[in-house]
């Protein structure tokens, strides 16, 4: 795991005091809330529905177990006992008292993590696969190049005052788990011919009102001139993207409004000019970054563990498990553990203080002390032996840890909602625990496979609901919460945006109408195998419209 | 207005003229892109020091054949939120290669000097009376970054290669530069 050395300490260190000074200054009304806005934001605070909301960044979704517990001392102190993992790797704590935050961001200091730009028109906490370093699949661990992103975003004075938020996620995989074809700037790691690892580069992909699939930018760049290059689109974007509409001010607009041929010849003009610069990453820096994540010393195992093997077919509770939760491991005899935080009736992506200490003790146990979020709000822990995972199971089970549904129809992304949030048009939550207990056999779950169900309570789409292969957009009719769905979106590496399937249904119809696609979907597919996405790609929306609203609807262009 | 420039309040030597007032007899001007165009030749001949107002939707590349002539660059805030001024800045002091008075207008904030510093501006207007204790205090906020930016700050990168190089983010790395960071 990356470790601050002197100069990122001194750094968080400074980071604090400053902010310190910037509350008292707002506290002594030297400044104005507006002028404040910036600065708190900058700092992950932001004022809620209730509350000032503070989101801390977890860099590539990497924690230790110290800083695990650390979070857990935060929610019991500071906030109700809960922590909110979110879809950026970051955690929200929805109640602490402003006068409190720069005390919560010294205790953070001291576990070598912070608050800087989770919030505000700025680059923001660099993400990236929760899979990273261990994935069988991985060409590079791209938190190396996540936390080299950092460090260079990190107050870059240039681009403190963006014309609006700007998202960067990095895999190294073939598979896309970190889903850069739907950020600002996405990074696909990959070999060219001549078997050098660079960086393929995406931008303008992004969700909020106007969804849009990125547009491949370059198709390769070098890992030494992996910044300037990033430096040379955001310059080009804080000069020219939009600043006259909210709306209308991230960088898919100036994309799609330059032209992506004309957007990419703005790019390379500038990066020509900048290419050689300071900003070339010696290799050596790249190496020196690379120790850090240097994967713990594992044993040298068989890739097949009898005992493991016997729970296995003795436990059909721990089979299915198994089956959901746990991932081939580059190491022969270790496992890759997802820990679900999407249990029957919970709040997606909630954890309890004592929940955050055991994760924390469960990876000290199982895990080198090591613990992964991801942006589906699941908790990772990334270098199980097969050996433990019985063991493992049975005190995750104990704690309310042990949902086997990654991947399915009950791992649903939702934001906060109306219940945290004040852009929120209806609640999210509760749509989700609705949907969370009427999929709650597992077996049935298994038998439906994997299906993405995302949920927003808003059009700004904190919640996915675009890329997932079923979306919920909670929308308001004259004081009325009402759920749209969409059907079709992902956010892999076939990427798409969902299709509206027709008008907006009740609180109390939403779950029956998700039955009703699910019920579709399993009399369509052609074996157990077909995806719901392949299924849906193969058949249209039409017999989904026409279950859903019967066969009037089915002609009739989506109303909403 | 008072100008803030190396760590002190200076008096305003420069007049701004407008585009369709006559220019004064002597003394620094300050004129828009579009008057510098329009008396570009009067203005080079003139025995004077000339600066020219951007907004901040106009390139400063527009200046690259101009900037030699020019003492004075001036940047608009607009708002404090609009950062488009910090690239303008980075455009002039590392692609121009600028080194007169890069000065910054408008809605400027203490919360924004340190970083307008780093960009190259080098120079803001406030209103009279206006405390700088706060604003010099901004500066020493932080005693290490961790990117090259146009100033001369030490950045992260360079310390730890145990070099005491800077270089901002213009300077071409050339082979003996890139052999002070083996370490």
């Amino acid at each position: 795991m990356y470790r601050y050395d002197e100069f990122d300490a001194t750094f968080v260190r400074e980071r604090v005091q400053q902010f310190t000074g910037q509350v008292e200054r707002r506290l002594a009304g030297e400044i104005t809330e507006e002028q404040f806005r910036p600065l708190r934001l900058q700092n992950g605070v932001y004022l809620q529905l209730h509350a000032y909301m503070l989101r801390i960044a977890i860099p590539y979704g990497t924690l230790s177990s110290k800083q695990m517990r650390k979070l857990g001392f935060i929610a019991r102190r500071y906030d109700r006992g809960f922590g909110h993992f979110t879809t950026r790797q970051n955690i929200q704590f929805n109640w602490p008292q402003l006068d409190e935050v720069p005390a919560i961001l010294e205790h953070l200091a001291e576990v070598e993590m912070h608050a800087i730009q989770t919030s505000g028109n700025c680059i923001r906490n660099t993400t990236a696969d929760q899979h990273s370093g261990v994935a069988k699949d991985e060409i590079e661990d791209p938190r190396v190049y996540a936390e080299i992103i950092r460090q260079w975003s990190t107050l870059h004075p240039e681009f403190a005052f963006l014309p609006r938020k700007f998202k960067i996620a990095v895999t190294g995989a073939s598979n896309d788990r970190a889903a850069v074809r739907v950020h600002d700037i996405g990074l696909r790691m990959l070999k060219n011919e001549a078997g050098e690892i660079g960086f393929e580069v995406w931008v303008g992909g992004g969700l909020g009102r106007t969804p849009i699939i990125g547009t491949a930018l370059k198709p390769f760049v070098e890992k030494q001139h992996l910044l300037s290059y990033l430096e040379a689109v955001l310059r080009v974007y804080n000069q020219l993207g939009r600043r006259d509409n909210l709306y209308k001010a991230r960088i898919k607009i100036l994309v799609n409004a330059t032209g992506a041929e004309e957007f990419a010849r703005l790019v390379e003009e500038e990066w020509q000019s900048i290419k050689d610069s300071a900003l070339t990453l010696p290799l050596e820096e790249i190496e020196r970054i690379r120790q850090y994540f240097a994967l713990p010393e594992y044993e040298s195992l068989p890739d097949w563990t009898p005992e493991f093997e016997a729970a296995r077919k003795a436990n059909p509770e721990f089979a299915r498990w198994v089956q959901s939760n746990v991932k081939p491991h580059r190491q022969a005899g270790y496992a890759i553990v997802d820990i679900s935080l999407k249990p029957e009736g919970g709040a997606p992506g909630d954890a309890s203080a004592d929940q955050m200490d055991i994760v924390a003790d469960l990876a000290d146990d199982y895990s080198f002390g090591e613990i992964r979020v991801s942006h589906h709000q699941n908790l990772v822990l990334p270098h199980v032996r097969q050996q433990d995972l019985f063991a493992l199971w049975q005190r995750l089970s104990g704690a309310k840890l042990a949902t086997s549904n990654i991947g399915f129809i009950t791992d649903i992304i939702a934001c906060p909602g109306l219940d945290y949030c004040n852009l929120a048009n209806a609640r999210a939550i509760p749509v989700a625990q609705r949907i969370s207990r009427a999929f709650s056999d597992p077996k049935r779950l298994a038998e439906i496979g994997e299906l993405r169900l995302n949920i927003s309570g808003c059009i700004n789409a904190c919640g996915h609901h675009h890329v997932g292969n079923i979306g919920i957009l909670g929308v308001d009719k004259h004081g009325e919460e009402f759920y749209q769905v969409t059907l079709g979106g992902s956010s892999r590496d076939d990427a798409s945006i969902g299709k509206i399937v027709g008008p907006a249904f009740s609180t109390e119809d939403i779950a029956g109408a998700v039955e009703t696609i699910v019920t579709t979907y399993l009399g369509a597919r052609t074996s157990d195998s077909e995806r719901f996405i392949d299924t849906y790609r193969r058949i249209g929306i039409d017999p989904f419209k026409e279950a859903l609203y019967g066969n009037s609807q089915a002609r009739r262009p989506a109303a909403e | 207005m008072a100008i803030l420039k190396h760590g002190a309040l200076q008096p305003n030597e420069w007049q701004e003229v407008s585009d369709d007032a006559a220019l004064p007899e002597t003394g620094n001007v300050i004129v828009s892109l579009d008057r510098w165009r329009r008396d570009e030749a009067s203005l080079r001949a003139s025995n004077r020091a000339i600066g020219v107002r951007l907004q901040n939707t106009q390139s400063p590349l527009a200046l690259a054949s101009d900037i030699d002539r020019l003492s004075l660059v001036v940047l608009d805030f607009p708002k404090f939120s609009d950062g488009r001024a910090f690239s303008q800045a980075r455009l002039l002091r590392d692609r121009l290669g600028f080194t007169g008075e890069i000065r910054a207008t408008g809605n400027v904030l203490r919360d924004q000097y340190l970083f307008m510093t780093r960009c190259g501006i080098d120079a803001v207007e406030l209103p009279e009376g206006t405390p700088i204790e706060g604003f010099l205090e901004a500066l020493s906020e932080f005693s290490v970054w961790y990117q090259p930016a146009a100033d001369d700050r030490t950045h992260a990168m360079a310390l730890r290669r145990g070099g005491k190089q800077t270089g901002s983010a213009s300077t071409v790395v050339n082979d003996s530069v890139a052999a002070m960071w083996a370490y």
